[in-house]
């Protein structure tokens, strides 16, 4: 016996067992090597039901399993670090043909894996808001922003934070507009926040280390810049100021 | 390297759930000692590290891994041990533990304790792998006995003899899992109290206690299942009481990973686990 034959034969359930594994007496028992298999099945599958639970909300638990089985037969964890597995799924939802109708569907997951991994993101301390308000204009513009290691920049085609709010938080019908989001994460509970349209061009221009003003020109005039930086300044994102 | 395998105290300690915590930190009497699973912190921030922080500082810590795949057939993966250096580092645990079994092969990660046959070539791979854990991290470690499922038919060596022949080469101590004695002696047709009875009692620096599911294989025989989901059933007290009769009292832990109960329910498994160390003390 192998490990890779043993691996193989786990991921897949119409193998039959590795040769050399029997019962005590040394006869053919698939129900026992089943139970290793079915160990593998559902410890994977249950650690995507915990990551990714507005998928599992809007799709059901059905719906769910056959694709987080499918999933994790083709794409068992790279890493023994469990926190974060799941990054592919939203990409495996993208091309899982019986989702097709779901066009929302890998965005929503994308926005849950940001919130998993803002969760375990190291932690930082912002700047006391007054640091940023009472910065001369002249040197805020000149000014490049460092963020705290869990901010995150979701952008999307539709309206994934108010699927995401109607979904786990009972918050209103989404209608159909793209919506991007910024998952911020003030002390250890990260939240996603919608952006004002031109926002997430902004703020990823400001990500990239661009200065205030190279990124404010990369944005539509109409951007509500108060309200952005409201948002990064209540969810304590901005953790230094460099000229 | 530390001349010991284990500080914990010879008091009972639970599986730490966040779920807990409040009522860990407000009553925790008799638990003595929290046990963590290592890969679940090895995170960059946020709220579980900070929580174990806090922990470290009320009580003695276990660190318990299940993923590094000491049974493997590879190398031990450098960047996993580097991260189990970087935690005993700065938890500075009363113990680290890790399990006889695999769970990675070719890059993937199966997020489950496997077993292995025990030969004479599995056996120097093994200890391979444990002088090596414990070279980097400077500690003797504690290696737990498996539950196990399947007989392989290349097995040449007892688990117990294979066990006693691993600790007498590389220096660890052994984590003995009551409840994996019994699911794997009635599995695989052996008396667990016999196992105890061979096991290399001396080397014990902890004992888990756990729940099982039962479930029949293709024989109609009884087959069990380590789920970690349910209490400690009675045959596997009365096991554990048989264990530390023999052994004196050890650190104990009650082990309920799944389906976790509320604190009251695993309370009380922590109580009768005092009350049978209480008998030897």
């Amino acid at each position: 016996m192998t490990q890779s034959a043993f691996t193989a034969a786990l991921l897949n359930p119409d193998a039959p067992a590795p040769d050399g594994i029997t019962d005590p007496q040394g006869r053919p028992s698939p129900k026992r090597f089943n139970v290793y298999r079915n160990n593998v099945t559902t410890g994977l599958g249950t650690a995507l039901e915990a990551a990714f639970p507005a998928v599992l909300k809007l799709v059901g638990l059905d719906f769910f399993r056959a694709a987080a089985t499918t999933f994790l037969r083709a794409h068992p964890p790279r890493s023994r670090i469990m926190m974060l597995y799941g990054d592919q799924f939203p990409a495996f939802l993208q091309s899982f043909e019986p989702a097709a109708s779901l066009g929302y569907l890998p965005d929503v997951a994308r926005l849950e894996q940001a919130i998993r991994e803002s969760y375990h993101a190291a932690d930082a301390t912002a700047l006391p808001s007054e640091a940023i308000a009472t910065l001369p204009e002249a040197r805020l513009l000149t000014a490049r922003l460092r963020f705290a290691p869990s901010l995150r920049l979701i952008s999307s085609g539709w309206p994934i934070h108010a699927i995401w709010s109607a979904t786990l938080h009972d918050g209103p019908k989404p209608q159909m507009q793209p919506q991007d989001v910024v998952v911020l994460r003030p002390g250890f509970d990260p939240a996603p926040h919608l952006l004002p349209p031109g926002g997430a061009v902004f703020l990823a221009a400001l990500i990239r280390n661009e200065t205030f003003v190279e990124a404010l020109s990369k944005a539509p005039e109409s951007l509500d810049l108060a309200a952005v930086l409201t948002i990064l300044i209540q969810g304590q994102a901005i953790v230094g100021i460099d000229q | 390297m530390l001349d010991t395998y284990s500080t914990l105290p010879c008091c009972p300690g639970v599986g730490y759930k966040p779920q807990h915590l409040a009522e860990i930190l407000a009553n925790p009497a008799p638990v003595g000692w929290l046990e963590i699973h290592a890969e679940n912190y090895m995170g960059a921030g946020g709220r579980p590290l900070a929580q174990t922080r806090l922990l470290a500082e009320r009580f003695p810590i276990s660190v318990h891994g299940v993923g590094l795949s000491i049974g493997g057939e590879a190398a031990l993966d450098p960047d996993h041990l580097a991260r189990l250096k970087t935690l005993c580092d700065w938890l500075n645990p009363a113990s680290f533990s890790e399990h006889l079994a695999w769970s990675t092969h070719d890059g993937a990660y199966l997020n489950d304790l496997l077993p292995l046959p025990y030969t004479n070539a599995t056996l120097s791979r093994v200890c391979d792998h444990i002088d090596r854990v414990q070279e980097v991290l400077g500690r003797r470690m504690l290696l737990e006995n498996p539950s196990t499922y399947i007989a392989f038919a290349e097995t040449a060596l007892a688990e117990v003899d294979f066990l006693a022949e691993i600790g007498r080469r590389t220096g660890c101590g052994m984590l003995l899992d009551v409840n994996n004695v019994y699911v794997s002696g009635i599995n695989q047709n052996y008396d667990p109290l016999g196992y105890i009875e061979s096991f290399p009692l001396h080397l014990v620096g902890e004992i888990h206690l756990g729940g099982h599911d039962e479930d029949r294989d293709d024989a109609d025989a009884r087959l069990l299942i380590d789920s970690h989901a349910k209490p400690v059933v009675d045959p596997v007290w009365a096991l554990y009481a048989e264990t530390i009769a023999r052994t004196g009292a050890k650190p104990t832990l009650i082990e309920w990973d799944n389906d976790v109960p509320e604190w009251p329910v695993l309370a009380a498994e922590v109580q009768r686990a005092d009350l049978i160390l209480a008998g030897v003390k």
